[in-house]
């Protein structure tokens, strides 16, 4: 329960920017409330204007009529603009709540994104989020109009009789007590419902995601029988937390009949004493309905709220993630980059107990080209990632310019850096949007040029849009070297000081690589890359070939000295020629 | 919603017990102010307080009998409702992987989740309403307009205008409504989109340093989803405001025609009293039915989108064949073969012919978009070809049932994909019977045995998700792996040792060569090591074969595949 307190104070938070609204929402909601109340009262003049035949007051009745409507339009007024607000306030709020979400994972590091699965995070965004809007929204409609009717009902009532107002007030508690006792019980069934559907969006993007693969290897009906023992689960689950959010209401207008039959009882018990008269009775026991039923509506509210406190927790808790160590108070820009980098004494691993790379010394100065070799494994991308500053290093330092990386900003160190990866990735969007990613204010000739240098301005070409060709999730119909070209003009265009290829030209073929290796070889001139790759043109050219294995830098030098020294690197490089 | 009503069928019981226990309990709850009249009318009067108290008890017992009836019907409603959902989901998912890829590729994957998510959500919290009050509304709001006729003809007229009104402000609501509820699903499928492309691209956007720019996209779609849901809310809002005018309105006429009736003497008060009464009814129903209208719209709109799923038919045909798969490596036959993607203005194959005996190896190569991938796609019949068919074993793809047919083929593909679970849970993929001793062969086979000894747990180490907590070699070793232990007759490997070094690709062919009865071998690469030691090479150039033949014949004869031989060298 603190813990629900503790969500609800957030959910206030944000909803304090739409303060205007909720202010106009509870003075509308007081106008159409009051008027609501006044309505019946008005109705009853009427009525008693109509006394029988030829006892009309017409001039009467006319007044009362004329004051009916007035009271008719403006209340209605006031219930659509009760309505708009609670729209706004909703809407606003799961806008704002979606946003921090996103803004947040841009913050997350690596480590988190790279241990949980899209299709979870992306549920917490999504569904949540939605779910979390209805329940809001439910609670706001029917929270002020309630409780402004209920102080209104009280104060009638009790210009009527205060002794038996009292005997309403005492019981009526009651039904708070059984629907935040149910509340209370029920809770584990919204929370065991979210956690098991968090499991089904997992099963249903991994296997919708890539389900080519899953048809590729007939596993269909393997993904039926998982997504369904899955889905019968879940719907035991999600019965018992519908069946459990539905059983408030029921037992709350319960305990109103109670109430209801002790306010006759005791009435009755005061008209027969002389204390009251059977009309006061009537109207009281109107009131008294009118009375108890927001109490109904208020714990039908509850559980919906319940629902979507869950549904809140779940995004608060994706929010509250640790993100990325921020950048020191003291960080620098990295401008103006020569290019000198220095790797010194550094080891890393993603979990404790598995060392990944043990005091590596690397040191490039301004234009060095280095090739990184080695088994599969060995640590090259893991290099990268520490580079990259994706992850942090345990121990050592790396130094860009003799600026130790954690002393500079993330942003301005990545963006020094033009990085293509062997995982291709596409944004939904135009060819365009992805190749001036590094460069959005690039004009069509730069854009152009570098889509020529990458030689992906063929094809390109030929796309029924050309560059204004829209490609879908994914890179939608493009092959693995089309998608890898696109990536190359991106950096190309960028052309930042600082290279990482990891395995850039894999999927290209080879002709058209060694046509693009001359724009890579003019595009590295002067700028410090790190290359790795297994295509020997490659590497024979590099200023220093960095041989890795387990996670150590075991050779260290040039094509010809590595050759000579018949290690590692020579058996690597003669294999080639054996089948 | 009609295509969806059949997944009602089964539950048909209890979609008559939950509106019908609904109006039992209705029922109940009109009868107390009748007790209390009682109260009012012989208690009082007799100063009879045990009369009262027996009254009293009545009410009380009534007010039991009436829980009972409300929590049974929730438990069926709710029931009815989830599993409705569920029937619908399983036939969703279940649909959705039998579409071809050409569908998946233009329908894209988020809109597929947020249809078997959000959208069928939504369609069960309307069915859960709306089994709840249909009936009870209409009950209640028919049964005032009948008493009201039993009453006075005349002014039940005023009864019977006000709800044909109402009804027309219902409807008019819900068609103005539903096609932006439609358009909210669409822009949250946007979001949705955004926000994966966002998450699945992190390294490359925190490269670029375009985390705001990513952001301010993401921000507008979130945007335009909002204010689309404000102005919908707006409309909708209006359902409440309209019913109360109009029951008001008819209110007010009602009691000016009741004045014009009473003087002439043809009502009494007591009369326009109960009319008055019954109008009430009605407004205090429709309040409940306008929220409920609202809810329905949004649901019918997603029922629609899920229909449509459904609707979407597979565009290749399944064939009937069912041959089990024996493991002997198949023979393939390319035959006039040409390939065209749907809204591509060329062909991705063109007129494409070759046999290939089984147990051979074909070597594919070619430059970037000459046609690799699509041609071996053809094999699994992952597309249709546009012309001239592909033979496995003298039979066309497409007579095959896609089981019997992607049983006998194994695919590596480009890019290597795990799934979250463990390693072994991967390769039980490929074939679910396999034997720890099949799993370590295959493992050992592909190259992959020992750095997967070296994780810890082994077999048990946990694939995070698209195996991230694996290198790129690493990941395509697995899937090789994933795909030996398959024992295929084909065994397709679609550039998937680009991440291997050349001593380890080496070592993986002459191991699959090494097999028994090893599969027919199709290699698509970029490197001539890989496949100069084909029996045949096929040499692709812009969606045509430009050569064909061993190693030293395309030297001889082919300049394509000469000039990328030596451009390697």
């Amino acid at each position: 329960m603190k813990e629900n307190i503790r969500i609800l104070k957030r959910i206030l938070n944000y909803i304090k920017p739409y303060i205007f609204f909720v202010v106009a929402s509870i003075f509308f909601a007081a106008v159409s409330a009051t008027l609501s109340l006044f309505l019946p009262v008005l109705t009853g003049d009427a009525v008693d204007m109509i006394i029988g035949k030829g006892q009309v007051d017409w001039n009467g009745l006319t007044i009362v009529l004329l004051k009916m409507a007035l009271v008719v339009a403006v209340s209605a007024a006031a219930q659509w603009i009760l309505g708009a607000c609670n729209n706004h306030i909703t809407f606003g709020t799961v806008r704002d709540i979606r946003k921090d979400a996103m803004r947040h994972i841009n913050e997350l590091p690596l480590s988190y994104l790279d241990r949980h699965p899209t299709g979870e995070t992306v549920s917490r965004i999504i569904a949540d989020a939605d779910q979390f809007a209805d329940g809001l929204l439910m609670g706001f409609t029917q929270f002020f109009t309630g409780v402004i009717t209920i102080i209104g009902t009280l104060v009638l009532m009790f210009m009527l009789s205060p002794a038996i107002t009292l005997v309403v007030v005492v019981l009526t508690p009651l039904s708070i007590f059984v629907a935040s006792a149910i509340a209370k019980s029920t809770y584990r069934y919204f929370k065991k419902q979210s956690e098991v559907r968090a499991v089904q969006t997992t099963i249903i993007s991994e296997m919708i995601e890539q389900e080519k693969i899953v048809q590729a290897f007939a596993y269909e009906d393997r993904a039926r029988q998982r997504f369904n023992a899955n889905n019968s689960e879940l719907t035991g689950v999600s019965l018992k937390a519908l069946f459990a959010s539905s059983l408030t209401n029921p037992s709350t207008r319960f305990v109103n009949n109670m109430v209801y039959a002790a306010v006759a009882v005791s009435g009755a018990y005061a008209v027969i004493k002389g204390r009251f008269s059977i009309g006061s009775l009537t109207a009281f026991l109107t009131f008294a309905t009118q009375y108890t039923k927001p109490f109904n509506e208020i714990s039908g509210v509850v559980t919906e709220l319940q629902g979507a406190i869950a549904c809140a927790g779940r995004i608060f808790e994706l929010i509250d993630e640790k993100a990325e160590l921020p950048d020191a108070d003291d960080a620098v820009l990295l401008d103006d980059v020569k290019g000198n980098i220095d790797i010194d004494d550094v080891c890393f691993s993603y979990t404790e107990d598995k060392k990944l790379l043990e005091n590596v010394n690397i040191h490039a100065h301004s234009g060095e080209r280095f090739a990184i070799v080695g088994p599969t494994g060995c640590g090259k991308t893991t290099l990268i990632n520490l580079l990259m500053r994706f992850y942090d290093t345990k121990s050592g330092s790396i130094k860009v310019d003799d600026k130790d990386v954690k002393k500079l900003t993330r942003h301005s160190l990545r963006t020094n850096f033009g990085m293509v990866l062997q995982d291709t990735w596409l944004k939904p969007g135009t060819i365009r949007e992805n190749i001036i990613m590094g460069k959005p204010d690039a004009s069509d000739e730069e854009m152009i040029r570098a889509a020529k240098n990458s030689h992906a301005h063929s094809f390109i070409k030929q796309l029924p849009n050309g560059y204004d060709t829209v490609i879908g999730e994914d890179g939608g119909a493009l092959s693995q070297g089309q998608k890898q070209l696109i990536c190359i003009s991106r950096v190309m265009l960028a052309l930042p000081p600082m290279l990482i290829l990891d395995e850039a030209t894999s999927s290209i073929d080879t002709r058209t690589e060694i046509r693009i290796q001359k724009a890579f070889a003019t595009m590295m001139k002067g700028r410090t890359s790190f290359i790795v790759a297994h295509r020997l043109s490659t590497i024979k050219e590099a200023d220093c070939i960095l041989v890795m294995k387990d996670g150590n830098i075991i050779e260290q030098g040039k094509h010809e000295d590595l050759l000579k020294q018949e290690g590692f690197y020579s058996n690597l490089y003669r294999s080639q020629f054996e089948v | 919603m009609k295509r969806l009503l059949k997944y009602l069928k089964d539950y048909k019981l209890e979609c008559f017990l939950g509106p019908l226990f609904k109006l039992l309990e209705a029922t109940f709850e009109l009868i107390i102010p009748l007790v209390v009249k009682r109260i009012v009318d012989v208690g009082i009067p007799g100063h009879d307080m045990a009369y009262i108290g027996k009254m009293v008890g009545l009410m009380l017992l009534f007010a039991v009998v009436g829980l009972v009836c409300a929590l049974s019907a929730q438990y069926f409603s709710a029931k009815a409702a989830v599993n409705f959902a569920a029937g619908v989901k399983k036939d969703v998912f279940s649909h959705l992987l039998s579409l071809s890829y050409s569908e998946i590729d233009t329908l894209g994957t988020s809109t597929m989740i947020t249809r078997l998510t959000s959208d069928i959500a939504s369609v069960q919290g309307g069915v859960n309403m709306f089994l709840r009050l249909f009936l009870r509304s209409p009950f209640v709001v028919f049964g005032a307009v009948i008493m009201a006729f039993t009453i006075d003809f005349k002014a039940a007229l005023i009864f019977v205008a006000a709800v044909i009104l109402l009804s027309i402000v219902v409807y008019g609501i819900m068609a103005l409504t539903a096609p932006k509820y439609r358009s909210i699903q669409g822009r949250l499928d946007k979001v949705m989109l955004s926000a994966r492309s966002n998450l699945n691209g992190v390294r490359v956007i925190r490269a670029f340093g375009t985390e705001k720019r990513e952001f301010d996209e993401f921000s507008e779609k979130n945007d335009s989803l909002t204010s689309l849901q404000i102005i919908t809310g707006r409309i909708s809002a209006l359902m409440n405001p309209f019913t109360f005018i109009i029951i008001n309105a008819a209110l007010i006429y009602l009691l000016w025609t009741g004045g014009v009736a009473v003087d002439t003497g043809r009502l009494t008060q007591g009369d326009v009293v109960a009319l008055v009464n019954y109008m009430g009814q009605i407004l205090v129903e429709l309040v409940k039915l306008a929220n409920l209208i609202v809810q329905l719209s949004r649901a019918l709109a997603c029922a629609d989108r899920i229909a449509d799923v459904l609707d979407m038919e597979p565009s290749m045909k399944e064939g009937e064949k069912n041959v089990p798969a024996a493991e002997n490596p198949c023979s393939v036959e390319f035959k006039d073969v040409s390939v065209r993607y749907a809204g591509a203005s060329e062909e991705a194959i063109r007129d494409i012919s070759f046999k290939v005996p089984s147990g051979s190896t074909v070597g594919i190569i070619g430059g970037t978009g000459s046609g690799k991938t699509s041609l071996v796609n053809l094999i699994p019949r992952f597309y249709d070809t546009a012309d001239g068919s592909v033979l496995i074993d003298g039979t066309d793809v497409k007579d095959y049932t896609y089981a019997s047919l992607r049983s006998r083929i194994a695919v590596v593909p480009q890019k290597s994909v795990l799934f979250t679970g463990t390693i072994k849970d991967n390769l039980l993929f490929g074939r679910e019977d396999a034997s720890d001793e099949e799993i370590i062969k295959a493992l050992k086979d592909a190259q992959a045995y020992d750095f997967v000894m070296d994780k810890d747990g082994g077999l048990e180490a946990e694939v995070s998700q698209g195996g991230s907590n694996f290198s790129g070699g690493q990941r395509q070793r697995l899937c090789i792996a994933r795909a030996l232990i398959k024992h295929p007759g084909i065994l397709i490997m679609d550039d998937s040792t680009s991440a291997l070094d050349f001593a380890t690709d080496a070592a993986l062919r002459k191991a699959i060569k090494e097999m028994d009865d090893a599969p027919t071998l199709f290699i698509v690469s970029q490197r001539t090591a890989s496949i100069m030691h084909a029996d045949i090479i096929v040499v692709l150039d812009e969606g045509s074969a430009v050569g064909m033949g061993t190693h030293e014949e395309l030297l001889d004869t082919c300049s394509v595949y000469r000039e990328i031989y030596e451009s390697q060298f």
